[in-house]
This record gives C-alpha cells, structure tokens and sequence, in this order.
C-alpha cells in the first residue's frame, strides 16, 4: 500500500539553513518581552550596592558560546556599570578565554577600570563541588594567587576575602558540570551567599526548581532568550538580540516539520486501516 | 594575520559542517585538531592555573609552612602510574581518597539542597497566589510533584490507587520533557546561529557584528 | 593492602567530610578542609593523566597501524603543537619561557600564538561541532516527535507551546490579545507551563535522582560499591 515518503533530510537540513540565516540579514524586529526570571537576575545586580565584592564565574566553553557570551558580556557590563568589584573565577578551563574576551571587549567602555582594585581573574581551579566548598572555608588556599602568579594577599580588591562572607553574590555563566548546580549547593545553601546565573537553554528546566520561595537561585537566564532579555534590560543590544528573529523562524520551521511529521503518521495510520 | 585567522576558522567550520553530507576526510581530521588542541589546552592550563599556585610555589617559595603538600603530590604521582600496568594499582590509593571525598560531599549537599530544599519549596500555601490563575498554578506545583515522586517508586507495583498516581505524575513528566525539548531545540538553533553570525559577520562583513 | 587500604581511606574521607559538616571544628573541620586541599591537587594530577592516556592511546594505534591511524598523528600533532606553544610563549596573562613573545603577538594581531589557535581554530570547532545538532534535531523532530498517545500528545503540546512562547515570535501572534485575556498571550503561557508543571516534574526528577545520589554516596563510604578500584 502506498504511504507518504518522509522528506529527504537534506532538505530539512536546508530549510534551516535559510531559516537561520535569512532572518539574520533581513532582519524582522519582532518586540522582545522580558519574564520573571531574568528581571530577578537583574535586580540582584541592580539592586547591589556599588563597591561589592562578588564573584561572575565563567563555567563555560566555545562549545556554548553562542548562547552564554553574550549573557556573560551583558551581566558584567551591567555590574561594571554599578561599580561592583568583580573576582572572575571559572571552573572550566575555557572559563578563562572567555573572560578575557569579554574585558578585552568591555575595554574601551570602562577605560579606568584598574586591575586588582575593581576586579581581577583568578583563573581556573578544578574540583568542583569539593573546591568550592573548600573556598567556602579558606578562600586563599584555593585561589593562594591570581591568574599573573600575584599573591591574593596583595591584591586590595581580595582585602577581607578569606572565606564566602564578603561576597555580595555570586553569578556563574554555565553549560554544565561542574556549574549553577554546584554554585547553588555550595555558595548559597552551605554558605548563604545569594546566588544567581545564566545557563544553556538545555539545562534550563531542570535548574528551574532552584528558583522558588527559598531563594536558592535569584532568577535564571536561560538561553538565548534570556541573554537577549537581559540585553534589553541593561539597553545594551548585541548578539543576542541581532539572533532572535533567526531563532524565531528556525522555531517556526521547526513546528511546522512536527505538524508535518504528525499529519504524515495519522494519513499512513488511516491508510493502514 | 587576523584576516588569515578568520579564513582559517571558516575553512574548519566548513570541514564539520561537510559531515551533514557525509562522513569524510576533512571532518575527520578537523574533529582529531579538535581533540588535540582541546587536550593541550587542558594540560597548559592544569599546569599553570593549578599545579603551579597550588603546589609547586608554596613548596618552593616556603617549604617550612606547605611540606605537608608532598602528601597530595606524591598521591598524584601515584594516578600518573595508571599507565604502567604493572603498578597501575598505586592509583587506587588517590582515586580512593577523591572518590570518598566527593561521596561525603555529595552526600550532604543533595541531600540539602536536592531533597530537603525542593520538599520545603513545594510545601507552600497554594492559596497565597495572587490570582486564580497562580493559585491554579501553585497546585499544580504540589500535586506534580507529589505525583512525580511516587512515579519513581518502582518498590511497589503501580496498579490500584497507587498506579492511578503515578500516572498523574506521568502526565506532568511529559510536559517536562516537552519543554524540555522545546529548549533543547532553543539551544542547539542559538549555536547554529551563533555559526552563521561569524560566517555572514565576521567573514562576509554582509550583517553587522 | 590493594584492596583493603583503598576501601579504608575511602570510607574515612567520606566520614570525616560529613562529620564536619556537623561539626565543623578540629580536628573534622581542618582534616576535612586538608583533603577538600589535596583533592584539587590531585584532581589536576587526574587531568594530566588523561592527557598523557590520550597521547598513549594515540601513540599506540600509530605503532600497530591500527584502523584509521593517520588521523592519530593529526591528534599527537595538535596536542603537541598547542602545548609547545603555550610553553614558549605562554597563554593569556601568563608568560612563557620565552616571555610574552611581544612581536610574535603583534605579527599575529596581539595574539600570542597559543591564543591565536585556540580562537581561530578550536573555538571554531567546537561551535560548529555542536551547531550541527540544530540540523538533527529538525530532522528528529520531523521523524520522532508523533503523538500516538495521550502522553506523547501532550510532550509535542508542551514543546510547541514552549518554542513559540520563548522567541519573539509568540510576543508576535499574540501581542494584540487584550489584557481581560493575558494569560494567553503565548510567553505567559510558556512561562506558566515553565514555572509549574515543568518545575514539579523536574523537581521531582531532581529528588528522586538526589534520593539515588545520597543511596550511591552511602554504599561507595560503606565499600558496598567498589567498581571504581577497577578489576582484581
């Protein structure tokens, strides 16, 4: 008995090729509407009094660059601009590359930024779980130094960091393990330092039960989505507000693929019958 | 040289992208640069960011204070040996000594954070909403997840009253993993476009970057 | 002693770190914190083995001209490359043993040349490699994701909703709703089904998988569970 032949892939693969890349060179300007969770993010930093010490640890890689850079260059831009001292940490290797890149891009807006007195990196440490907790109990045995060999103990921005309790918050860029999960057990739960983040849209809904009553997470910024909204937050718009028409139509085409798929299998089914 | 750079990342990005054809050599390759640039990036960065601060100057610059560092650096030494079978068995002793650590950590910290924290964070007045629709909301929130929890009971058959439950719980996993794949779609679009904005930007100069 | 020892040591760093926890003074606190110490040390001893079990991997299926053993010079050659250069040169913020390699850097567009590969061709790689998922699952999408049954129905129902709450397209169609009918506009629905019943099905997949975690932590402190010292 004949059935409906599924399409060639090749040509879903194409569809979502122009999808993706016509909207980004024609673009449509569809209105971005922010949610609950990234104004919570939001406030966290806004509401920060400047001066802060917090830790923005990048828990990351090119892998998901796309998504959480420009959440990472809009969260730190956002806490440059309400002066909070910011000790960059990562708990990927790659954490590092990224932090540079984004100060090396934030460079000609905040041109007086000094090294060691407004924020600092602090380089890659492994252990996840375990060596936050141990920061948790002596932050310089973790980090004895920063990224350039420097002792901590000579940097002012570190002057009274021994442990988790001058930290105003901590906000993790992350694609995974170790990441938000870790940062919520340890620096809230264990430690009680408010704690907050961005994460891959993959990993979106299952951190979302950390957002509830009990603060364990200050919002979440999720995906694309969410660095977009945050971009609109701050007024700063780049990478990933220029995405989301893209985003939109790869959306659309892929609803309309299901649809297909759906009305394909319930034709061969009544065939069938 | 930066121009060359970029060249050079649109040659590899081609060569991935080629495996939507078919497996080929250029992939093949460009997927083993990968792996290897990966793992020298790894090494370069355990070596400086950690063994460096962590161990290597506090024992050279103030022995007195750190030689109780030797311990962990010996225990190291031991996991190198892994790779001579014929005392690979050393490494049992700081492959032990991590696993034990991490079991205890992870103990106490899911059990706070996994279990006690997500129990009290459902044991909410659904009524407090602020309108129907958040208290229809915050129902949801505890029959779902009352209902999910029994689902992964699997000590006692799921029939009668108790499989009537589950089911329930069924329901809300599947709108779970729904969203779920409505995100994961979400992600794996914004790495696509991610590709696309440094072909048509940073090479083709034809969208602003 | 191979066997035994390593189920002692495991059991008492798995004790003394919860015991700690509860009480967090001497002698728990700073044995507890000396091991939390060591772990980072030796984990970054586990990242260095893994490099060199890669190398060794590599070095063996060139030596036996295993299946495909060309690309493995590809492998050794990279990995060699990246740490030459990083050794020579340094990384970042950290020098080598030839300095910064100033005008090495300047002829690479202020890039020493570690930092040169790693942007212009790692970075490349690894988005792309994990680009190429938008195409499968566009396509999965297509082939996989039928309702045949009442659970799977509302798996699509959910997805669909979500993907068009979570783009600027649900602001779109449903932006000119009135306010009487807001809770339709697609991103609060979207948001709804985010906040409460996707939050009660992964809370309740978080807790059953915390309650699996706790149960493997005690039976790997308790030496019920001891795969991890490997065979014999």
């Amino acid at each position: 008995m004949a059935t409906h032949k599924p399409l060639d892939r090749r040509i879903i693969f194409l569809l979502i090729f122009l999808g993706v890349a016509l909207p980004l060179i024609f673009t449509l300007g569809f209105k971005i509407e922010t949610t609950e969770n990234v104004e919570k993010a939001f406030n966290l930093i806004e509401n920060t009094q400047s001066g802060s010490r917090v830790i923005i640890s990048f828990d990351y890689d090119p892998a998901s660059k796309p998504e959480l850079h420009p959440m990472a260059k809009a969260v730190v831009e956002h806490a440059f601009r309400k002066k909070h001292k910011i000790i960059f940490t990562a708990f990927w290797p790659m954490g590092i590359s990224m932090y540079e890149d984004i100060l090396g891009q934030l460079a000609s807006e905040f041109p007086d930024l000094k090294y060691g007195e407004d924020y600092v990196t602090l380089g890659y440490k492994t252990g996840g779980q375990v060596t936050m907790q141990k920061m948790g109990k002596n932050f310089r045995n973790v980090f004895p130094s920063d990224q350039l060999g420097t002792l901590v103990s000579e940097l002012p921005i570190m002057d009274g960091i021994y442990n988790f309790d001058n930290i105003s918050y901590v906000f993790t860029l992350s694609a995974g393990t170790p990441g938000i999960k870790e940062w919520v057990q340890i620096a809230h739960d264990a430690y009680g330092v408010k704690t907050s983040g961005g994460v891959t849209a993959v990993s979106a809904p299952a951190i979302l039960p950390y957002v509830n009553d009990q603060e364990q997470l200050v919002g979440l910024l999720g995906g694309l989505k969410g660095a977009a909204e945050y971009e609109l937050l701050i007024g700063s718009p780049g990478t990933a507000t220029s995405g989301m028409d893209a985003q939109s139509i790869a959306h659309l085409i892929i609803i309309i693929f299901i649809v297909i798929g759906n009305i394909n299998y319930y034709i061969n089914k009544r065939k069938e019958i | 040289m930066e121009r060359i750079g970029i060249w050079i990342g649109v040659f590899f990005t081609f060569c991935i992208f080629s495996f939507l054809y078919k497996d080929n050599p250029f992939y093949k390759v460009a997927e083993q640069v990968f792996v290897g640039l990966s793992a020298g990036y790894w090494f370069m960065y355990t070596v400086f960011s950690i063994l460096k601060p962590n161990l290597y100057v506090p024992l050279t610059t103030d022995f007195r204070a750190n030689w109780i560092l030797i311990i962990p650096a010996i225990l190291g030494f031991m996991m190198l040996v892994r790779l001579i079978p014929k005392i690979d068995w050393l490494s049992r002793f700081p492959i032990s000594l991590m696993i034990g650590t991490t079991a205890g950590v992870s103990l106490i910290r899911f059990l706070q954070s996994d279990v006690i924290n997500q129990l009290s964070a459902t044991m909410i007045n659904p009524f407090k909403g602020s309108g129907i629709i958040e208290i229809f909301g915050n129902f949801l929130l505890i029959i779902g997840t009352f209902t999910g929890v029994i689902y992964f009971y699997f000590s006692k058959k799921h029939e009668g009253v108790f499989g009537g439950i589950a089911k329930i719980g069924v329901i809300f996993l599947m709108i779970s993993f729904g969203s779920a794949f409505g995100y994961t779609t979400m992600a794996r679009i914004s790495l696509l476009i991610g590709r696309l904005q440094f072909l048509l930007g940073d090479w083709l100069h034809i969208i602003a970057q | 002693m191979k066997n035994k020892l390593p189920l002692l040591i495991t059991f008492m760093a798995g004790i003394i770190v919860i015991v700690s926890d509860f009480i967090p003074h001497r002698p728990f606190g700073t044995i507890s914190g000396t091991i939390e110490e060591w772990f980072l040390i030796i984990s970054g001893f586990a990242i260095i083995l893994g490099n060199l079990s890669l190398f060794k991997v590599n070095l063996n299926k060139i030596q036996f001209k295993m299946e495909n053993w060309q690309y493995s010079i590809v492998t050794l050659f990279s990995f060699i490359l990246m740490v030459v250069l990083g050794v020579l040169w340094g990384m970042e913020t950290n020098a080598g043993f030839l300095g910064h390699g100033e005008s090495i850097s300047s002829f690479l567009g202020d890039k020493k040349p570690f930092d040169y590969l790693f942007d212009n061709v790692y970075q490349n790689l690894s988005a792309t490699m994990f680009s190429l998922l938008a195409f499968f699952i566009a396509s999965a999408a297509y082939r996989a994701f039928i309702g045949r049954t009442f659970e799977s129905k509302l798996l699509v129902v959910s997805a669909i909703l979500v993907m068009l709450g979570r783009t600027t397209l649900g602001t779109y169609l449903t932006g000119w709703l009135p306010n009487s009918l807001d809770f339709l506009h697609l991103p609060n629905i979207a948001s709804f089904i985010m906040k409460y019943p996707n939050t009660a099905g992964q809370r309740a997949i978080m807790i059953g998988a915390g309650l699996g975690i706790i149960g493997s932590s005690i039976r790997i402190i308790l030496g019920i569970e001891r795969s991890y010292l490997g065979g014999n």
